[in-house]
């Protein structure tokens, strides 16, 4: 258990150099957001509701990704909509729960094979335009992102959907 | 879905349930965060109940209303082997497994060559509903006789507007209502996914007879029959479809059965009506064979085949680009010089001027074998699906 301590404490403070800009005690951090998505996933989480310190990197240098957002929220616990929602916008995000100032768990956020009560049907003649009932998609392909609704069995773009 | 932990800690299992890890586990990635940090609150996670939730309804729905996309259905271990119908709605073809569909051709089979005495008993004491939230005589009919001529019985409607439905009742509750007075629901509805809502409304079994422009299965299970019966088989024949390919349902639905099947097929559609990709891609992925024509001469000397569809005119923005269009794909009898001796000729009716009469009397002509096929077929899925047939 004690073997490579010492060079995971380096890592982990490695991993926490980006997050020190207004630190925060309890929250979530949302890494690896598509470039210039950050503000989508700010504005589907209702982030700016509350008083939380929100803080955003926009743009920020990424190994994996080329650029990359970051966005970081105060007293922030995320439901499972609210994670399906990160999905839709963010396939490749990772999240670092944090507490008492420490991360004490990374997460890294998998597509779903079902999206429920998330995404609108763009198919107009779809019974879920026309029905008081929930939505559902499937997950076709995760690169390209394609979803399939559950009732019209119409394929789209991620592009193509928009959140309820 | 969700979440996958960067690192699974011992004693941190209570965090997560069996279920999750089991759904995560495989996207695991190595760890860089010290051991001896606190073990996560299952806050963070999706909350245990909503997860619950999900796995409910993907379980309880799967069976009778799962229909697999050829990348996932082979990771689904809990799809039925052995086929059984009796209480599953019929929505769409996808639904239905390659062993599936040769079941209901083949209980189709047996019903045709069963003794007519044995024929008006079997579904004897079951009542069907047809709902008809839009006209369409021939479907309405062809399943009233099916039922009919099996000793069952019907009720049903044609125009909503006379009923409780025009008083803004949801589809779900008037097939909570309805459910009550039969044993399997057949419904045509305008909208796409209705039929799905329906089925998912009840426990009766629904068949689908239409939903707007997605799915008609008792109409592609006909088609497939009628291939099998006029063919002899089902695999490695050569198949045309013909007309509007990007509109037509029916060649959709029909395209993705038959690549259950290894069929070679031929796509022939003026270049605005030509086979969606997405139906190509789909075809692709599963190493189907098919190749995109614009004139019907490409391909009529070649084929076991041939499913002609409407060009209908309300399809082209520029009238002009219809009146170009409309007389290349008109099937005459001129062009039959040098088929194969096999060549049927389908259409899945009404046809306005697609197929020249003068084409009805040739021995390739089927369309209109087509559609009384729809009898047998429509009697084993309800057959089946009221448990009459195994
Ligand atoms: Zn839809």
């Amino acid at each position: 258990m004690n073997a490579g301590e010492a060079g995971e404490d380096e890592a982990s403070r490695k991993e926490l150099r980006p997050y020190k800009v207004y630190a925060i005690e309890e929250g979530v951090v949302i890494d690896h957001i598509p470039p210039k998505k950050a503000c989508d996933v700010i504005n589907v989480l209702g982030a700016l509701e509350g008083d939380s310190i929100v803080t955003l990197g926009v743009n920020l240098d990424s190994k994996q990704m080329g650029k990359k957002d970051v966005v970081k929220i105060e007293r922030k616990e995320l439901s499972w909509e609210e994670l399906m929602k990160i999905a839709l916008i963010a396939p490749d995000a990772s999240l670092n729960i944090i507490k008492g100032h420490k991360v004490v768990d990374k997460l890294k956020i998998k597509v779903p094979a079902m999206f429920e009560k998330v995404v609108r049907c763009p198919n107009p003649n779809c019974i879920t335009r026309h029905e008081p009932v929930d939505t559902k998609f499937h997950t076709v392909s995760e690169r390209p992102f394609r979803l399939r609704c559950h009732f019209c069995e119409r394929v789209f773009e991620r592009e193509e959907v928009s959140l309820i | 879905m969700g979440v996958v932990r960067k690192r699974q800690r011992l004693g941190s299992s209570k965090a997560v349930s069996s279920a999750v890890s089991s759904r995560i586990m495989h996207g695991k990635i190595p760890g860089k965060i010290s051991s001896g940090l606190p073990s996560l609150s299952s806050r963070h996670l999706p909350s245990r109940p909503n997860y619950r939730n999900y796995k409910k309804t993907s379980k309880k729905t799967f069976r009778k209303n799962h229909h697999p996309d050829p990348a996932h259905q082979a990771h689904h271990p809990s799809y039925p082997n052995n086929v059984n119908f009796k209480g599953r709605s019929i929505i769409s073809i996808n639904d239905l497994t390659r062993e599936e569909i040769i079941h209901v051709l083949e209980t189709a089979r047996k019903i045709e060559a069963m003794g007519e005495e044995k024929k008006r008993n079997l579904l004897a004491g079951h009542v069907l509903a047809t709902l008809f939230f839009e006209p369409s005589t021939r479907t309405r009919m062809s399943f009233e006789s099916s039922m009919k001529r099996l000793g069952g019985k019907t009720i049903g409607f044609v125009d909503p507007t006379t009923t409780s439905f025009a008083k803004g009742e949801t589809l779900h509750d008037s097939i909570k209502m309805i459910e009550n007075y039969v044993d399997v629901i057949a419904m045509r509805h305008p909208t796409e996914g209705a039929a799905r809502v329906a089925a998912e409304s009840t426990r009766k079994p629904v068949i689908n007879g239409g939903d707007g422009a997605n799915q008609h299965p008792t109409q592609t299970l006909l088609d497939l029959y009628t291939i099998k019966k006029t063919q002899g088989r089902l695999t490695g024949l050569n198949v045309a479809m013909v007309g509007d390919l990007k509109y037509g349902r029916t060649v959709h639905s029909l395209a993705i059965a038959l690549s259950h099947f290894n069929c070679r097929l031929f796509f022939v559609a003026p270049e605005s009506l030509k086979m969606p990709k997405t139906y190509l891609d789909m075809l692709a992925k599963k190493g189907i064979e098919f190749s995109e024509h614009e004139k019907i001469e490409e391909v009529i000397d070649n084929i076991d085949i041939l499913y002609s569809t409407r060009i209908q005119k309300e399809r082209f923005p520029d009238p002009t680009e219809y009146q170009k269009v409309k007389d290349i794909y008109i099937l005459k009898r001129s062009m039959l010089g040098n088929v194969r001796e096999n060549l049927k000729i389908m259409h899945p009716l009404p046809r306005v001027n697609e197929i020249h009469p003068d084409v009805d009397k040739t021995p390739y002509a089927y369309y209109f074998q087509q559609a009384a096929n729809g009898i047998p077929v429509r009697q084993a899925v309800l057959s089946l699906v009221l448990g009459a047939l195994k």
